[in-house]
C-alpha cells in the first residue's frame, strides 16, 4: 500500500512537473532554408521574414496559452538533400522541433519530407518549393507549401486560352525541367478541358536560327502559340521567326515570357498576345511587404511574403489544434489557411490568435493570400496580362 | 486553289530559309574550303573569324548610325562591311604571321594545323566577347520585309502568306556576287591563277617564280572577306549572337566536305545540300500533305521524319555518309 501511494504521489508529481514544463518551455519551430548554396541570396529574407512573424506571435503572448516560441534555423543548403537533411534530424532529435518552415528547394524539401518529417511525425510547410512532384507525393498528410506548383499554372493558362474561346494551340517549351514541367501539365489541363495540342516541341536556348522549329510548329497549326520560354532566349527567338513567317501572330507566355525585354523587342508586334505570371493581388501583399520593411527585411524579396506567411500559418494551427502534436496540427492548418472564418491580414497575428483562443475560426489570409488546395498547396495568386499596344497590360488577378 | 496553297506554305517554310541558309553555308564553305585548298589545312578557326567580322561590322554600322547615316531600306550594315572586312583581314593576317608561318615553316603536319587552328579559334571566341559582350546584338535596320505574310496573303487571297524578308534577299543576291566574283578572279587573273597553281602542286608553283607569302597573303585575305560577309549576313537573317557562330561550325564543315575539300564548286552545292536536308528532313509535312492529299488521306500525325532537336544530326550523319562512300567529296576534291 505504502509502495502504491509512493508511485501514485510520484507519477502525480512527474506528470503535474511535466505539464508544468510544457507549458513554460517555448515552442520550438524549425525554419530550415537553403542558406549556402545557389539560392543562398534568397534565403535570408525569407528566414527573417518568417522571425518577423514569430516576434508578432511572441509580442501577442505567444500560443498555447501563454507559451512563447523559439526559432531554430538549419542549413537546407538546396543543392545537397543529403545536407539538408542531416540538418533536419539534428533540428528533430536534439533540439526538439515541432514544426518546420523549409525547405527552399524542391528536392531538399522532398528529401526532409520523406527522411525526417514523415517518420517523426512533424508539420512541414514550404515558403518556396514549385516542383509538380510534390503534389503527388505520399506525405500523411503532413507536408504543405504556400507556393504554386508549376502544374497549377500550366492549368490556369488552360483555363485562360479556354476562355477566350480558342481550342487548338501548339505548344513550344525550353528544353529543360522548367520547360518540360510546365508544358507537361499545360497540355494534361488543356486536353481534359477538350481543347486540342497540335504539337509539343522542345526547342534549345542559344541558338541563332529557330525557323526549321517554326516550320513544324506551323504546319501543325493552331490558333495560337504557347511558348513556354524564356524572354531573352530561344522564347523570343521563336517569336521572331514566327513572326517573320506569318506563321503565328498571337502567342501565349507563361511567367518565364513575361518581360519588359519582350516587349523592348516586339512592341506592337504581338499585340493581343496574352499571358500569366505568378504575383499576389491586393492590400495583403503591400502591406505585408511595408511591414516586413519596417523590421528590416527586404519584403519584395522572392517569397520573403512566403516565409512570413508559413511561420504564421504553421503556429496558428498549433494555436487551432491546442496542441503541437503534429497530426493534430496538420488537420487544422487547412481550417486556419482557408475560409470560411475572419479573414487574418498580415499584421493581425494577435488578433487572429484570440479569435482562436475564444474557439472561433479564420481564414488567414497574409501577403500571399494564402488559399490551400488540393494536397495542401497554394492555388497560387496569378496575374493575367495582355500585350496591348506594345506594354504588358493587367487584366485581371487569378 | 489547294494547290498553290501547298506550294506557298512549302516556300514560304522551307524552300526560303532553306535558300538564305544555304547562301551562307556556301560563303562559310568557300571560306574552308580555300584554306584548305592553298594553306592545306582545315582551319576551325572560321567560324569564329565569322563572328569577328559580324562583330566589326556591327561595331561600325553603330558608328554610322550614331552619325546619321542610312541606306534607306537597305540594312546600314552593308555600307559597314569594307570596315569589317578589313579589321578581320588584319587580325586573319597577324594570326597567320604570329602563329601559322611559324608552323608553316616547319612544314607541320596537317593535323598539327588543325590543333593550333583550335586554339585560335579559341583566342578568337575570347577576343569576341571581351569586345562585344555575350548576348544578342540586333542591327538590322531598314526596311524588314519586302514582303510580309500578311501582305500577301491579302493581295493574292490565298490562305498560306509568303514572307520574303529583306535580309534574306541581300543574302542571296549578295552571296551569289561574292561567288561570281571569286570564280572570276580565280580563273580569269594573274592572282587567281598563281594561287590554283600553288594549290594543285605547291613544289611546281615555287620553281616557276610564284612568291609563297603572296599567295598566302592573298588567300587569307580572301578568306577574311568571305567569313566577314557570311557572318554579317547571318547576323543580318538571325541576329548575331557570338555562340551561335561556334555551332555555325560544323554545317560549314559538313558542307564543305561533302563538295569535297578544297573544290569551291563543292563548297556551294555541299552548303545548299546540308542546308535543304537539315531543313525539309525537320520539316513537318502536315500542312502540305492536308493541301494536296484528298480528304480520306489527310495525315493524322505531323509527317515529320525527324524532330528539330536533331537538326545538327543531320549534318552529322550526310557527312558520315558521304566519307564512307566517297571521301573526296561530290566534286572530286581531295581526299580528307
Amino acid at each position: 500500500m505504502k509502495k502504491f501511494l509512493l508511485a501514485t504521489a510520484a507519477t502525480a508529481l512527474t506528470t503535474g512537473a511535466a505539464l508544468a514544463g510544457s507549458h513554460s518551455e517555448p515552442v520550438k519551430i524549425g525554419v530550415i532554408l537553403g542558406f549556402s548554396g545557389p539560392l543562398e541570396s534568397l534565403a535570408g529574407p525569407i528566414g527573417d521574414a518568417a522571425d518577423v512573424a514569430v516576434a508578432e506571435i511572441n509580442a501577442a503572448g505567444g500560443i498555447l496559452e501563454g507559451r512563447s516560441v523559439e526559432v531554430v534555423r538549419g542549413d537546407g543548403t538546396c543543392a545537397d538533400a543529403a545536407a539538408g537533411t542531416a540538418a533536419a534530424e539534428r533540428l528533430v532529435t536534439s533540439d526538439g522541433i515541432v514544426g518546420m518552415v523549409g525547405a527552399m528547394c524542391s528536392g531538399t524539401t522532398g528529401a526532409i519530407l520523406q527522411a525526417v518529417s514523415i517518420p517523426n511525425g512533424i508539420v512541414q510547410i514550404s515558403p518556396s518549393a514549385t516542383s509538380p512532384g510534390l503534389s503527388t507525393v505520399e506525405d500523411n498528410g503532413l507536408f504543405f507549401r504556400l507556393a504554386p506548383s508549376d502544374a497549377r499554372q500550366g492549368q490556369l493558362m488552360a483555363e485562360i486560352i479556354s476562355g477566350k474561346g480558342i481550342s487548338s494551340v501548339a505548344l513550344t517549351y525550353t528544353n529543360n525541367d522548367y520547360g518540360k514541367g510546365l508544358a507537361d501539365s499545360f497540355q494534361a489541363a488543356f486536353e481534359e478541358a477538350g481543347g486540342s495540342v497540335t504539337i509539343n516541341a522542345a526547342h534549345d536556348e542559344g541558338k541563332g536560327d529557330y525557323s526549321a522549329e517554326v516550320g513544324a510548329l506551323a504546319s501543325a497549326g493552331g490558333e495560337v502559340l504557347v511558348v513556354a520560354g524564356y524572354s531573352d532566349g530561344g522564347g523570343a527567338g521563336i517569336i521572331q521567326a514566327a513572326l517573320d513567317s506569318g506563321a503565328f501572330d498571337t502567342f501565349v507566355l507563361p511567367d518565364g515570357m513575361v518581360s519588359t525585354a519582350l516587349t523592348d523587342r516586339f512592341g506592337s508586334d504581338i499585340d493581343g498576345s496574352f499571358g500569366q505570371l505568378p504575383a499576389a493581388a491586393g492590400d495583403g501583399a503591400s502591406s505585408l511587404e511595408a511591414l516586413l520593411n519596417d523590421a528590416g527585411v527586404d519584403g519584395a524579396s522572392v517569397y520573403a511574403r512566403e516565409g512570413y506567411d508559413s511561420a504564421a500559418v504553421l503556429l496558428l494551427a498549433m494555436q487551432a489544434a491546442g496542441s503541437t502534436d503534429g497530426a493534430a496540427v496538420a488537420a487544422a492548418v487547412l481550417d486556419v489557411a482557408n475560409a470560411p472564418g475572419e479573414p487574418i491580414g498580415p499584421g493581425e497575428l494577435a488578433k487572429a490568435l484570440e479569435i482562436l483562443a475564444a474557439g472561433g475560426d479564420i481564414d488567414y489570409v497574409g501577403g500571399s493570400d494564402v488559399e490551400l488546395i488540393g494536397p495542401g498547396e497554394s492555388g497560387g495568386s496569378y496575374r493575367e496580362i495582355e500585350i496591348s499596344g506594345g506594354e504588358i497590360t493587367t487584366v485581371t488577378f487569378h | 486553289m489547294d494547290l498553290l496553297n501547298a506550294v506557298v506554305a512549302l516556300l514560304n517554310f522551307v524552300i526560303v530559309p532553306a535558300v538564305a541558309y544555304g547562301s551562307q553555308l556556301a560563303l562559310g564553305a568557300l571560306g574552308v574550303t580555300l584554306i584548305y585548298g592553298i594553306l592545306r589545312f582545315s582551319n576551325f578557326a572560321h567560324g569564329d573569324t565569322m563572328a569577328f567580322g559580324a562583330m566589326a561590322t556591327i561595331l561600325a554600322t553603330w558608328g554610322l548610325q550614331a552619325g546619321g547615316v542610312s541606306l534607306g531600306p537597305l540594312p546600314t550594315a552593308l555600307l559597314a562591311l569594307p570596315v569589317g572586312i578589313a579589321a578581320t583581314a588584319l587580325l586573319v593576317l597577324a594570326t597567320d604571321k604570329l602563329v601559322y608561318k611559324f608552323y608553316r615553316a616547319q612544314k607541320a603536319k596537317p593535323v598539327i594545323l588543325v590543333i593550333v587552328s583550335m586554339g585560335v579559334m579559341f583566342v578568337m571566341n575570347g577576343l569576341v566577347r571581351f569586345i562585344i559582350g555575350v548576348d544578342d546584338q540586333q542591327f538590322a535596320d531598314g526596311a524588314r520585309f519586302v514582303i510580309s505574310a500578311r501582305d500577301f496573303r491579302e493581295m493574292t487571297g490565298l490562305d498560306e502568306g509568303l514572307a520574303i524578308r529583306t535580309a534574306t534577299v541581300i543574302t542571296v543576291v549578295v552571296a551569289g556576287i561574292c561567288v561570281a566574283a571569286l570564280f572570276w578572279f580565280l580563273n580569269h587573273t594573274r592572282t587567281g591563277k598563281s594561287m590554283r597553281a600553288f594549290s594543285d602542286n605547291e613544289d611546281l608553283a615555287l620553281l616557276s617564280g610564284i612568291n609563297p607569302e603572296r599567295v598566302v597573303a592573298i588567300t587569307w585575305i580572301i578568306v577574311a572577306a568571305l567569313a566577314t560577309i557570311a557572318g554579317v549576313l547571318y547576323g543580318l537573317d538571325k541576329g548575331f549572337k557570338p555562340f551561335t557562330y561556334f555551332q555555325l561550325l560544323l554545317p560549314i564543315f559538313a558542307a564543305a566536305i561533302v563538295g569535297g575539300l578544297g573544290s569551291p564548286l563543292g563548297a556551294i552545292a555541299g552548303g545548299f545540300l546540308i542546308a535543304f536536308s537539315e531543313v525539309t528532313i525537320t520539316y513537318a509535312f502536315k500542312k502540305v500533305a492536308t493541301y494536296v492529299l484528298p480528304e480520306a488521306l489527310e495525315p493524322q500525325g505531323l509527317v515529320q521524319l525527324l524532330s528539330t532537336d536533331y537538326k545538327f544530326a543531320v549534318s552529322f550523319a550526310i557527312l558520315v555518309v558521304v566519307l564512307l562512300f566517297r571521301p573526296t567529296g561530290l566534286f572530286q576534291g581531295k581526299a580528307v
